[in-house]
């Protein structure tokens, strides 16, 4: 690829569209994008980051022993992520150990499990793809599992869209007016283990929960309104996928890491210029001139 | 010993408890209350006046005791949407993106389809309470571009919004405007002309003596109750403050 050949805006997008792997990295990056996206503004309100991290590190030996098995990953992946948050919640309630700590060994636990089983097994797993994610190089059957997921995770969040965002909000009022809290607990953490599974195939395990924090914490500084800051989560996440895409492409990068860094030069922008929350509130700045 | 009809009590817990992993929060508690009566909760810090509160609405199970709401479960208070909860401002999170109507429609969710979509009537019930605590003006406005009296006049329009027979209220009258504790005490005589039964937690003591019927002084379980007139004395208050003068707590009565 000759250097001048992206000087043209034209080529520079349509170039990598000949090529049939980054039509569907850039597909499949997408889709994975708006739900973790879609998902991001309930964890960013519900402080969730945290747990993100957990679980999306957790899955790495349910991926492991469901490749060695001949399973699909995802079903490994969701089981670990899952146990994961109940041995947390376990060890918590039975000790005096604060949650952030119990949190913090409970997911390096799991995730040296992961890598401790993949030296051990050493099949045709790619540790670097786990950890790294390879968009450019997902399979038919990660297509359709990713597609399968990905509806799934969007229907359940749009089915209870306002009774989580009132869990969020009012875990109290929800449970007083009879709606089930419990079952929207874990509604949450199911939806968050899915997304982590799909989503580290576009950035990996150790970056995944980018996708799952940095959407929604770039929408919360942009709007006051959560309809609209789903919306803006999702957008970012969808554009910062294109861009971190394109950008490995060109420039030969690692796309993971550049799809990642392109969501945090977003939020960087919101941080600088959000209208209202932005350090130089852009709003502020128009309104001086007139 | 004449016999008692649960049907007459909007609230009726008997010898409840309340333990967090093994740690009691409150224990062998007990209250009544008829339709129409204001109640104060009266405590320390950490004496159980949001334990209370989370076992009436069914927030926490009580590990021994029994509650009824008009007669029957938490749960089916729950499902009819008896209890509306007002919650402390500090409860909440003041930063969440949701605009004072959003927070008013909460208070129709129980009776909404799964999708929460709101019905004509939803929407008359909201535009109505939202006009009963004189928010009006603020329909769109963020919760967290609100005074903290406006954002405590939101939770209350949600509470009216939700048709709620027993309202429970964790210091309604903390870090709110003059305005605003005016209109809640215009609110607190109408509910009681409605039949509506009131449980309020505070630490003022000028408002126990000037709206509630009736005071549950409590530390860890129930220190004195009845009629405000009788249980409300300094020797009650004191042992409920663990030895405390209510001068030293409170300042000396004008």
């Amino acid at each position: 690829m000759e250097l001048c050949s992206f000087l043209t805006l034209d080529s520079f997008i349509t170039d990598p569209l000949t090529h049939d792997f980054m039509r569907k990295a850039l597909l499949m990056s997408s889709l994975v994008a708006a739900v973790c996206g879609f998902l991001s503004s309930y964890l960013t309100l519900k402080g969730w980051a945290l747990m993100g991290d957990a679980v999306s590190h957790s899955v790495m030996p349910g991926v492991v022993v469901a490749y060695a098995l001949g399973l699909p990953f995802s079903l490994g992946a969701f089981i670990f992520g899952v146990g994961s948050v109940a041995l947390i919640g376990f060890i918590k309630q039975k000790s005096r150990v604060k949650e952030d700590t119990v949190i913090g060994l409970v997911f390096t636990g799991f995730f040296a499990l992961g890598i401790v089983l993949v030296s051990k097994i050493k099949s045709n797993i790619d540790l670097h793809s786990i950890l790294f994610g390879s968009p450019l190089g997902i399979s038919l059957s990660d297509v359709k599992q990713t597609i399968f997921i990905s509806l799934l995770v969007v229907i359940l969040l749009s089915i209870f869209r306002k009774d989580l965002m009132l869990y969020c909000f009012d875990p109290r009022h929800a449970k007083t007016v009879g709606i089930n809290v419990f079952f929207l607990h874990y509604l949450l953490l199911t939806c968050l283990s899915l997304a982590a599974v799909v989503g580290l195939q576009s950035v990996g395990i150790i970056l995944v929960v980018a996708m799952l924090i940095t959407p929604g914490a770039t929408a919360y500084l942009l709007t006051d309104k959560f309809d609209n800051m789903t919306l803006i989560s999702v957008l970012s996440a969808i554009i910062s996928s294109l861009i971190g895409i394109y950008v490995s492409f060109w420039f030969d990068l690692e796309t993971g890491g550049s799809i990642v860094l392109a969501q945090t030069f977003i939020f960087l922008f919101a941080f600088l210029f959000a209208p209202r929350y932005g350090i130089f509130k852009l709003k502020k700045l128009f309104a001086g001139y007139k | 010993m004449e016999t008692i009809n649960y049907q007459n009590f909007r609230i009726d817990a008997e010898n409840i408890c309340v333990d967090y992993n093994g740690k009691v929060a409150l224990y062998d508690a007990n209250l009544r209350l008829k339709p129409g009566q204001i109640c104060g909760l009266v405590g320390m810090n950490g004496a159980g006046k949001t334990t209370f509160f989370n076992a009436l609405t069914g927030f926490v199970n009580i590990s021994k005791g029994k509650i009824r709401i008009n007669g029957e479960s938490v749960r089916s208070a729950q499902k009819d949407q008896t209890i509306a909860y007002v919650p402390q401002n500090e409860g909440i999170d003041s930063q969440f993106p949701i605009s004072v109507w959003d927070v008013v429609m909460m208070g129709r969710y129980g009776s909404m389809n799964i999708f929460r979509c709101p019905r004509e009537s939803d929407v008359q019930a909201v535009k109505d309470a939202i006009e009963r605590v004189d928010l009006t003006d603020h329909l769109s406005t963020p919760i967290g571009n609100l005074s903290g009296g406006q954002r405590k006049r939101t939770f209350l329009a949600r509470a009216i919004a939700q048709r709620a027979s027993i309202l429970l209220l964790d210091e309604p009258f903390s870090g709110v405007d003059i305005r605003t504790e005016k209109l809640i005490s215009e609110l607190f005589i109408q509910f009681k002309n409605e039949g509506k039964t009131i449980l309020l937690s505070t630490h003022d003591m000028i408002h126990v003596r000037e709206f509630c019927d009736l005071v549950l002084l409590i530390n860890k379980t129930v220190v004195a109750y009845g009629e405000t007139s009788e249980v409300f004395t300094p020797e009650n208050i004191t042992t409920t403050f663990g030895g405390i003068s209510p001068d030293f707590l409170f300042g000396p009565e004008s």
